[in-house]
């Protein structure tokens, strides 16, 4: 595995120029004399420790003596740079005269440039924010302020958009039909095939793990009322929206923080046409009107899943698990799930549209937007899951 | 008729700037800038890179807020209007970006066509033949149904400019229109921009730092200063290079030789 790289390495060592450096000090005058060929491809001697050895005797002033040397480009540069930094710091004078004219004209070109001055560098909270530095407990402050500025912008950005609602309700708002279609499509028909595999994979887990517990006391049957109420209530609609989230709300993030990188989300402002109701209305009603009917087909899927299990595993006649799945949910269990499926579908489409519009203007900027969106859409999915539990607990259903 | 008052500028004000500041976060990028857009002139804000000619021009058309100062536009003060007027006062300028930013999931021909749709209410024959119009008007007939990709980068900034005519606007903004374009269809650009102004009768009002251009077509100019944050000089281009008093007014429009 390394012998061909060894050799390769040995060989290009073999065939590299060589460079080098001698030092003379003459009545604290250092001569350099750089010899060989100074390249990026050469071989270097340790060379900026004599200066350093150098610098211990009484040392007033730097010359050089190019004679020998034989090739430069900016790797030359570099050294000479940094020779005269350190010369500057020592307060030692650097005479250049004898550099080649080229070497010359290149160090008066880059010391020409204007440093940046501390005008340009702007310092706010994100810089804090953006930083890595501090210890464990300034972490935790700037994770916590992200969280809550992440929950105050999903929750203006939820305002504007209902808003934006409002005025579509009204006939103010407009967006072009043939665009909710195709997002309608995207999200919902197109999301079929992982919404069926994750849902009989999780109706065949639910149903494997219950029958080991359940054959023990001989109630194999309720195997069918477990992936039931599970899948029902809670399983499909959270599988659904994390599925939809890494599915879509990434998409949504992508699709817009492109738009925005590349100003067309500027270039519909001008065209006094909102972003709001043009772009993520259409994204928003496509998902919530979905997110329903995805999770009832995952119910429908989970529910076979979780059947497989019971008639090959378990010996449960397909008419008995039917009669027992049936008995075991009524309406109500349908219900909380779904409402569970439109509040995410509210959560993925928010989030992904939010962090599209946030996006800065470059390629990784897109990356971290679609990374964000799938992100706080998860985390938003979580902290609604729990808060509909207790609701639902708190109003006995 | 009227192309003898149009070619020539009016003297009224058409678009008014007074005590503007902008900038972003916290940082003040220009300030205290004052300037009249005369009605039907062709205006060029120049300047440096990065002397803050964009941030300018994005307070102008209502991308970006700025910290004080009036903009008017017909003496209606564009910021200090209510959400539906600011609306309509949108739709009176028309921009073309740097890039085209041309919406890339739509042809070239529903590009122009989208402004149309959202804002008028013809029908859909009278549009697709109002899109084919402007996108014949640069140069662009044929190409109607290519995307946005599929096209070269000064075909995209002709249909971003396309674009920009699709409403009839009073005023067309560009945004360094030729950057990045050979001399032969920079100079191509130029003439059509001084066509389309003589043929509407749109004020034109150009972010860029090209000479030529700058001389060639523009009738009254700003320039902005990075280091002092605010305009240097405004008035006609040519007059500016030749007496100006200031040494760096005359060594920017003399490419460094003062």
């Amino acid at each position: 595995m390394s012998g061909p790289t060894d050799e390769s390495a040995r060989r290009a060592r073999a065939s590299a120029p060589l460079a080098g450096l001698e030092t003379d000090l003459v009545d604290g005058r250092l001569i350099v004399r750089p010899t060989g060929s100074w390249t990026l491809h050469a071989i270097f001697p340790p060379h900026l420790a004599v200066l350093d050895a150098a610098r211990e005797s009484a040392l007033n002033q730097v010359a050089f003596d190019c004679g020998a040397l034989q090739a430069w480009d900016c790797r030359f540069v570099v050294f000479v740079r940094e020779l005269a930094q350190r010369c500057e710091r020592g307060r030692i004078e650097l005479d250049r005269a004898a550099l080649p004219p080229g070497v010359v004209r290149l160090l008066a070109l880059a010391d020409a440039a204007p440093e940046r001055t501390d005008d340009d560098a702007s310092s706010s909270v994100d810089d804090c924010l953006a930083s890595r530095e501090g210890g464990f407990l300034n972490e935790i402050g700037r994770q916590v302020v992200a969280f809550m500025r992440s929950a105050g912008e999903l929750i203006e950005f939820t305002g504007a958009a209902s808003v934006a609602l409002v005025r579509l309700l009204r006939g103010k708002a407009r967006f072009r039909h043939r665009d909710l279609l195709r997002i309608m499509q995207d999200v919902g028909a197109a999301a079929l095939p992982i919404v069926s595999l994750t849902s009989i994979l999780l109706g065949l887990i639910l149903a494997y793990i219950g029958s080991l517990q359940l054959t023990r006391f001989g109630a194999q049957e309720y195997v069918a009322d477990l992936v039931a109420i599970a899948m029902s209530r809670e399983m499909a609609a959270m599988m659904t929206g994390i599925i939809l989230a890494g599915r879509t709300g990434a998409a949504f993030a992508a699709q817009l923080g492109t738009m925005t990188a590349n100003e067309e989300i500027d270039a519909l402002r001008t065209a006094a046409i909102a972003p709001m109701e043009f772009l993520v209305l259409p994204r928003i009603i496509a998902l919530v009107l979905m997110m329903p009917l995805l999770t009832l087909y995952a119910n429908l899927m989970g529910i076979i899943g979780g059947a497989l299990v019971g008639l090959s595993l378990l010996d449960i006649e397909p008419l008995q698990y039917l009669a027992q799945t049936r008995k075991s949910v009524d309406l109500v269990d349908f219900a909380t799930g779904l409402i569970q499926a439109c509040a995410y579908g509210i959560i993925v489409a928010v989030s992904g549209c939010l962090r599209g519009m946030q996006c800065g203007r470059s390629a990784a900027a897109v990356g971290d937007a679609a990374t964000s969106a799938v992100v706080t859409g998860i985390v938003f999915i979580v902290v609604c899951l729990a808060t509909l539990t207790v609701v639902y607990q708190v109003i006995g259903i | 008729m009227m192309s003898e008052a149009i070619s020539k500028p009016a003297d009224q004000a058409h678009i008014s700037v007074r005590g503007l500041s902008v900038g972003y976060g916290d940082r003040v990028v220009q300030s205290n800038l004052d300037f009249d857009i005369r009605r039907g002139s062709v205006f060029v804000i120049m300047g440096a890179s990065g002397c803050g000619k964009s941030t300018v021009l994005r307070a102008l058309i209502g991308l970006l807020e700025p910290f004080a100062g009036r903009v008017a536009y017909s003496d209606e003060d564009f910021w200090a209007a209510d959400a539906a007027q600011r609306e309509h006062l949108t739709r009176g300028f028309g921009v073309m970006y740097q890039g085209g930013a041309l919406w890339s999931s739509m042809t070239v021909a529903e590009n122009v066509a989208l402004p149309l749709e959202e804002h008028t209410n013809l029908d859909a024959a009278t549009i697709r033949q109002l899109a084919a119009l402007k996108l014949a008007l640069v140069g662009l007939k044929g190409f109607e149904d290519f995307y946005p990709a599929q096209i070269s980068g000064g075909m995209n900034k002709r249909v971003g400019v396309a674009r920009a005519l699709a409403l009839d606007p009073q005023v067309l903004y560009f945004e360094e229109p030729s950057a990045g374009l050979d001399p032969i269809s920079s100079r191509r650009l130029d003439d059509m921009l001084l066509a389309l102004r003589d043929g509407l009768g749109c004020t034109m009002v150009l972010v860029t730092h090209e000479l030529d251009s700058i001389f060639t077509i523009a009738d009254d100019a700003i320039l902005l200063d990075a280091r002092s944050g605010t305009a240097i000089a405004r008035g006609n281009p040519r007059d500016l290079r030749d007496h100006s008093e200031d040494e760096r007014v005359r060594r920017f429009l003399r490419r460094g030789t003062a």
